[in-house]
């Protein structure tokens, strides 16, 4: 009998085990699973073109909720405007790419510190960075907002000068869980990559500076731009931290949408809810294809 | 070490903070004064106890629930023969997570609400006459947080299949062990890693949860995440947010330990 033989039998014997193993639960376990994942997204789009106002039952097709966020005209009494939501995007925006630059470059320093240092209390440090990936958020985002009244508080004892939350506590916070993914992320690559490089580069008369930016550097940046990328979703998608680390005016997108959210379920807000997925959808399908070609091309 | 210095001021500082604030007595306005009192502990571990329960509770069922749903889902993904149908599978598993959790949480309001859609067909097919009250309920919270960390359940256990080698299941069958036997000493020890990736991944969220019991849970379903939340506002009561927090790490703290012990003895066996 062939090897390739051998191999296809193994697989059908494999996968006669597996179905008898689970026997129909695992038909309709995945059934189940998928419809639970996907009926409450589908149903948000669906009911985002309702013509009534109910999510209860679908009387007809209409863009008219679109057309309401596009011309401002949002019920009466809720707080929306366009030109409010545009201007949390752009916060959003704004916080993401300060916090997503410094949290990449501190997250890069220390996988690397890491991944080629030895120094006194490194696993402690392994400890450290590992804590704010898996505390609940909330813990964080309290302890952060408090520290900032604290501080705040010392600095007016001491200077007179009032300090309020606003971008730099929001960029903060941000930085501070930002950091640990960014370093998960580098250290990773590190990790994959081949360290005998470096000794060839400096037994080749390379200084520690020339190895860094010409073998290193190049050779961890996929894993860095994957990093910032992660770090900049992230810090969008952000909402219990920034929530407890904000000013007045400074409302980031999802905090706005959290606003929104909780007043009732209008029409207005399914639509919205919708663009927004869309848009993520897309923007994560981006920094994927992305990704893919960084790990090709290296 | 810039990065270390970093950690250092806005996460291990805080909360020590944090620590110290839970130990203080309550203020005006909420804030923390001295002197020194274990009365915001007292009250954490006396009148708050239910809610403190609940959550626990609450984070133990999501992880049942995720772990008995998503153990299954991960097989399937894993025993799928063609390549782009595996990827699909696990595609459509990550996809809605792409999506932000507030939205995603919303969308559940859509279908329990009292006139939502569960109770809008339910009463189309004359089921019921009277909506069911499903919104602002605990169930409604279980619902949400089974929906939001479902996937971190899924993945890591996605990963210990992806490595378990099936030639093993042949192995145990040929030496006469049963189904079951096979799956309890043989499968499942060797996806055990994932299975406690996946259990510490989603209890440790589910304990802090406050966006899903906020939007779907009113009062009955309130969980110590809103408790310290409710604590932040006007009438708050900054030292015991405090305390619920530092209880609230010490619990998470817990489950990690449980979860590198675990860890530890599945690799050494």
């Amino acid at each position: 009998m062939s090897a390739q033989a051998l191999v296809n039998e193994g697989a059908l014997r494999r996968n006669r085990r597996v179905k008898r193993l689970g026997g129909l639960g695992l038909w309709l376990n995945p059934l189940v699973a998928y419809f639970f994942l996907w009926a409450p997204i589908l149903v948000l789009v669906l009911f985002s073109f309702n013509q009534s106002k109910s999510v209860a039952s679908f009387t007809g097709f209409t863009l008219q909720w679109y057309s309401n966020i596009l011309n401002n005209v949002v019920g009466a009494e809720s707080a929306f405007s366009t030109e409010l939501m545009l201007n949390a995007f752009r916060n959003s925006l704004f916080v993401g790419t300060i916090a997503t630059a410094i949290a990449t470059v501190l997250g890069a320093m220390i996988a690397l510190a890491m991944a080629r240092g030895s120094f006194p209390g490194k696993r402690l440090l392994d400890g450290l960075l590992f804590l704010p990936v898996v505390i609940p958020e909330i813990t964080q985002a309290i302890s952060l907002a408090i520290f900032f009244k604290v501080a705040f508080d010392w600095m007016h004892l001491l200077s007179g000068e009032r300090m309020f939350p606003g971008f730099h506590t929001i960029i903060m916070a941000h930085v501070t869980f930002n950091i640990s993914y960014v370093a998960i992320v580098v250290r990773a690559r590190l990790a994959d990559m081949d360290p005998t490089l470096e000794e060839a580069a400096s037994d080749l008369g390379a200084n520690p500076w020339q190895t860094f930016w010409r073998v290193t550097f190049p050779l961890i940046l996929p894993g860095v731009v994957a990093g910032a990328l992660l770090a900049f979703t992230l810090s969008l998608d952000d909402f219990v931290i920034t929530f407890f680390t904000s000013g007045v005016g400074t409302t980031t997108l999802p905090v706005f949408v959290y606003g929104l959210l909780k007043l009732t379920v209008t029409p207005e807000v399914n639509a919205i809810s919708t663009i927004m997925m869309l848009l993520s959808t897309f923007l994560v399908g981006i920094s994927l294809a992305l990704q893919g070609r960084g790990a090709s091309q290296s | 070490m810039p990065t270390a210095l970093w950690l250092l001021v806005f996460f291990v500082l805080p909360l020590v903070i944090v620590l110290v604030v839970s130990l203080m007595s309550r203020g005006r306005g909420g804030v923390a004064q001295l002197p020194l009192t274990l009365q915001h502990y007292e009250r954490t571990f006396g009148v708050f106890s239910i809610i403190l329960w609940r959550s626990l509770g609450l984070a133990g069922l999501t992880t049942v629930i995720c772990l008995l749903v998503g153990y299954p889902l991960a097989f399937f993904i894993s025993t799928r023969r063609r390549r782009i149908v595996q990827q699909v599978a696990l595609f459509l598993v990550i996809l809605p997570f792409w999506t932000n959790f507030l939205i995603r949480t919303y969308a559940w309001r859509i279908l329990l609400g009292d006139e939502g859609t569960i109770n809008g067909v339910l009463r189309a097919l004359s089921i019921i006459s009277e909506p069911l009250q499903l919104l602002n309920t605990q169930f409604a919270v279980l619902v949400g947080l089974v929906y939001g960390f479902l996937p971190f359940m899924v993945l890591p256990i996605f990963a210990s299949v992806e490595r378990f080698n099936f030639r093993y299941v042949d192995a145990a069958r040929d030496l006469g062990a049963n189904e079951t036997r096979t799956f309890l000493r043989v499968v499942l020890p060797l996806t055990m890693p994932g299975v406690l990736a996946g259990c510490a991944l989603v209890f440790i969220p589910s304990v802090g949860a406050f966006v899903t019991p906020d939007l779907l849970g009113g009062t009955k379903g309130l969980m110590i995440g809103n408790l310290i939340n409710n604590q932040f506002g006007g009438s708050g009561n900054m030292p015991l947010g405090s305390a619920l927090s530092i209880v609230m790490m010490g619990v998470v703290m817990l489950s990690l330990l449980v979860y590198v012990f675990g860890n530890r003895r599945q690799t050494g066996a």
